[in-house]
């Protein structure tokens, strides 16, 4: 840890983490609502990767039925509280609004979607019947999006579906990998109590090998059961916790089928020397210490140097400057114009006063066990090696996949790393099937949500042969 | 700057802007107040045996986020003594000579009610009397307002009667709930009536709480019908005031009410043949102010047209409007899409799809496309469209013979 301490105090950190989108009024939902123009075949459910019904859902908020409001959000996306909260909507459903093209003002559809969500979650009403047990069983492994997503679907059509979850917490990158300015750990995971009233059962604390004979003896078992209200569902557990193990392949005999959704593993190494100097950290084991507000306990230097220029890192370098970092710095190998990060989120690290270096390559981790500098070559023809002082490096350029894994199950993997799978979200193996992070390589919440929408009804039709289709599940056009 | 100031059957005002007679010209410190805002005129409260109200009065409906297109009241006519009142008509116009204050009238049906009153009001200074033959609530259940209003017969005994001792213009207000307003107002104009206005409120129930299931507004559990008022009465009273406008029989000036919260509004009755027009509920909606751009929008409009007075534009629209048969039908439009304006949402396509007569379909760039053959021109498509310039309806036809309904009928 650098020895530097915030100089702000807890209030001010607060405040600087206040949501960044707050909740509407009724007076502003309702207003809001009523500027919908209500389109037919609209251009932002086309938007929506879960192809939300928005129009429908925005005019039940007018209507003042927001029972029903929620129902259209959730039936099209498991996770619609989350997404309300950490969707890109500029480039996806608001984006695409024609209220853009016509006074350059899209409706506010993610905070009329968090207002109607936030009416179910808050209410726990229930907004699913859920059928008899129609005999059969899944396992997921993973409890973030795409996981919740899939056990969502399989438990409306009465499926027994166990996930395993090798944190403490469930939720994946929506509980541990989300600003905190956007979202919290508790709306995230009173999104996953809502998936767990609906009987799926979340075991946590428990990781998946991939080979027999790993298993530590168990110790202390965690389990979330249907319908209860689980400690260890809602209140982060600061005690060390043990971790249980079941192989994979105990998995697949368990479960008629299984639901792979293990996301992508740690940060990318960057390859340089110096990165086991004390005072370099990888972009989500950072954010996932600011997650759980221990504001002063988060490790934090004088001068944040962060490697990276995606969204991940700006996550980072926002976080970094509102907890108090004098300096916040991020370093990209190449120019703006080529920065992943969306323009949006560009321009909240800039109002954060974060610096930035283009064209710069890291050489080197400067230190003597702990980090001093960071020392750069500039991509700019110039090849100026150049060294910037600091106390703390977070390396967020991207995360690895997990290849280790999937060659010991012997599920099929592409160049890239990413799992192979069909339409129906089937990998190599016969009844295992995967989604999310772990076969696109990387993208939105909303994106996994959706294919673990399609890896539940691509199980129906293996488990039963029945086709099923969920709402959004395909294209959403109705104009012909 | 053109002249705004309007004779109204022999009742000069500064501007044909008058306050309908409602709560906002309850009392003298109103009406003057109004005045000074720039209101030409104001018809007071209408007097009569003094009554009691109920609480609550008044509810509305409510348009997405529009409050109040529509106002019922359950309000009924002056709760204050008729001395209170005409001490104050006298003060009002001692102080505004210019201005205009027309004394609005309700008292049983008897001859000698009616003759009391009159005498007792007329020598205030007020400018004329407007005969309340319309309010459809409360006083009706007593054989007052619409009671008359509703009955030819009747409206015309009590104009004769009001006619008999009046020595200033007499305005009958004609009441909206009838199938056929040209009757009443014909026999208005057979009592003497040297005026007509309309329209007064519309039979309504405003709607009900799904809570509790009791209607608005809600009387101790309880609810009456009221009387219907605001933007959304406009298109009833504009029809109303066109047919007395086109009917020979109606030879008086018509003061147009009904939904009126702007000059276009104002314009609109005044093209209709109305001569002169009444507001009320958009000033219980936003106060006296709205005046102001009421008389500079009118002011900018008639410059704008080269028109010097507004008595210049009273009627101008009247024989624009016939009956159905004589429309021609051979006048050919259809909708055309201008896709630089389409904003894609889609509107016209469903609207035309499930409400009229599916000629919409999509060019491979999701612009929607209009099948003229298909079109018969509705103008549905149009209406539903937010972007403007995106649909126009075009003309078609040849521009050749026209063609009714009632040439093809009397032909056969």
């Amino acid at each position: 840890m650098p020895d530097y301490k915030t100089k702000l105090s807890t209030a001010e950190i607060e405040a600087n983490f206040a949501e960044i989108d707050p909740k509407m009024t009724e007076a502003e939902a309702l207003f809001e609502a009523n500027r919908c123009l209500y389109c037919y075949d609209a251009p932002c459910t086309h938007a929506c990767p879960t192809h939300i019904d928005v129009p429908s859902f925005i005019k039940k908020i007018a209507s003042e039925n927001l029972r029903g409001s929620a129902r259209v959000i959730f039936d099209a996306n498991p996770i619609g509280a989350s997404c309300a909260r950490v969707c890109p909507v500029e480039v996806l459903c608001e984006g695409a609004c024609v209220e853009n093209t016509l006074v350059e003002k899209p409706i506010q559809i993610a905070r009329l979607q968090r207002y109607a969500t936030d009416h179910a979650v808050e209410g726990d009403i229930d907004l699913f019947q859920i059928p008899e047990s129609n005999g059969k069983t899944v396992g997921i492994i993973g409890s973030g999006p795409a996981g919740l997503s899939c056990a969502t679907y399989l438990a409306r059509l009465g499926y027994k579906v166990t996930v395993y979850e090798k944190r403490e917490l469930a939720g994946g990158l929506d509980t541990y990998g989300m600003a905190e300015y956007k979202m919290s750990q508790k709306d995230s995971l009173d999104e996953v109590e809502m998936i767990g009233r609906m009987g799926v059962e979340f075991r946590l604390n428990t990781s998946v090998s991939p080979t027999k004979g790993h298993e530590e003896p168990r110790r202390e078992k965690k389990l979330s059961n249907a319908g209860e209200r689980n400690a260890s569902l809602s209140v982060p557990s600061t005690q060390h916790t043990v971790v249980d193990q079941i192989a994979f392949s105990d998995l697949c005999d368990a479960h008629d089928a299984v639901f792979v959704a293990v996301g992508l593993g740690k940060t990318n190494d960057l390859g340089i020397p110096g990165e086991d100097n004390e005072g370099v950290f990888e972009s989500l084991e950072f954010i996932g210490e600011v997650k759980k507000r221990a504001w002063h306990d988060v490790p934090l230097g004088r001068t944040i140097v962060v490697i990276g220029a995606g969204n991940t890192a700006v996550d980072v370098v926002t976080q970094s400057k509102r907890l108090g970092a004098e300096k916040v710095i991020m370093v990209y190998r190449r120019t703006r114009a080529e920065m992943s990060a969306f323009d949006y989120e560009y321009e909240l690290a800039k109002s954060d006063a974060v610096e930035f270096i283009w064209q710069a390559s890291p050489l080197e981790i400067v230190g003597n066990g702990r980090v001093e500098a960071l020392r750069c070559k500039k991509n700019d023809g110039s090849l100026e090696v150049f060294e910037i002082r600091c106390d703390m490096i977070v390396k967020a350029i991207g995360q690895e996949k997990m290849t280790d894994f999937f060659g010991a199950v012997e599920i099929e993997t592409d160049q890239k790393g990413r799992v192979v799978v069909d339409a129906s979200m089937r990998t190599s193996l016969e009844n295992v099937f995967a989604g999310g992070d772990c076969v696109n390589g990387g993208a939105e919440a909303v994106d996994a949500s959706q294919a673990g929408k399609r890896a539940a009804a691509g199980i129906h039709k293996s488990l039963f042969g029945e086709n099923v289709e969920f709402t959004g599940q395909g294209s959403s056009t109705k104009c012909p | 700057m053109a002249d705004l100031t309007t004779n109204f059957a022999g009742i000069t005002s500064p501007n044909p802007f008058w306050l309908a007679s409602a709560p906002p010209t309850n009392m003298g410190s109103m009406v003057e107040r109004a005045f000074d805002a720039g209101w030409g005129g104001a018809v007071w409260k209408t007097l009569g045996e003094p009554i009691v109200n109920v609480s609550s009065r008044l509810a509305a409906i409510d348009h997405g986020s529009n409050r109040m297109i529509g106002l019922n009241n359950i309000e009924l006519i002056t709760d204050r003594s008729l001395e209170v009142n005409l001490k104050e008509i006298a003060e009002c116009k001692k102080k505004y000579p210019g201005h205009t204050v027309i004394i609005s009238l309700m008292v049983e049906s008897k001859r000698e009610a009616w003759h009391e009153i009159v005498k007792k009001s007329q020598d205030t200074g007020a400018d004329g009397f407007e005969l309340n033959f319309g309010c459809p609530h409360g006083m009706s259940e007593r054989g007052m307002g619409a009671a008359m209003g509703q009955v030819p017969e009747y409206t015309c005994m009590v104009t004769e009667w009001v006619k008999e001792v009046s020595d200033l213009p007499v305005i009958v207000k004609l009441t909206p709930n009838v199938t056929d307003i040209v009757p009443p107002a014909r026999a208005a104009v057979r009592g003497g009536a040297d005026a007509l206005s309309l329209i007064n409120t519309i039979n309504s129930i405003i709607g009900v709480d799904i809570d509790t299931m009791i209607p608005f507004p809600n009387v101790n559990g309880m609810a009456a019908h009221g009387g219907y008022c605001g933007p959304a009465v406009k298109p009833i009273a504009l029809n109303m005031v066109s047919e007395l406008g086109r009917d020979g029989e109606v030879d008086v000036p018509i003061s147009g009410i009904g939904g009126i919260s702007n000059w276009k509004d104002a314009v609109e009755f005044l093209l209709l043949g109305a001569n002169n027009v009444q507001v009320c509920t958009a000033v219980m909606h936003y106060g006296y102010r709205i005046i102001e751009d009421m008389l500079d929008g009118l002011n900018n409009y008639l410059d704008d047209k080269g028109f010097e007075s507004v008595h210049d534009i009273i009627g101008k629209s009247v024989g624009r409007v016939t009956d159905w048969g004589n429309l021609d039908l051979n006048y050919d439009v259809v909708a055309r899409v201008n896709n630089e304006n389409c904003v894609k949402c889609n509107l016209c396509y469903i609207a035309c799809e499930d409400g009229a007569h599916q000629c919409f379909s999509f060019d491979e760039q999701g612009y929607p496309v209009v099948d003229e053959p298909e079109c018969v021109g509705c103008n549905l498509c149009a209406l539903v469209c937010p972007a403007p310039g995106a649909i126009s309806m075009v003309r078609i036809d040849e521009g050749g013979e026209k063609r009714t309904w009632k040439d093809m009928t009397s032909k056969s």
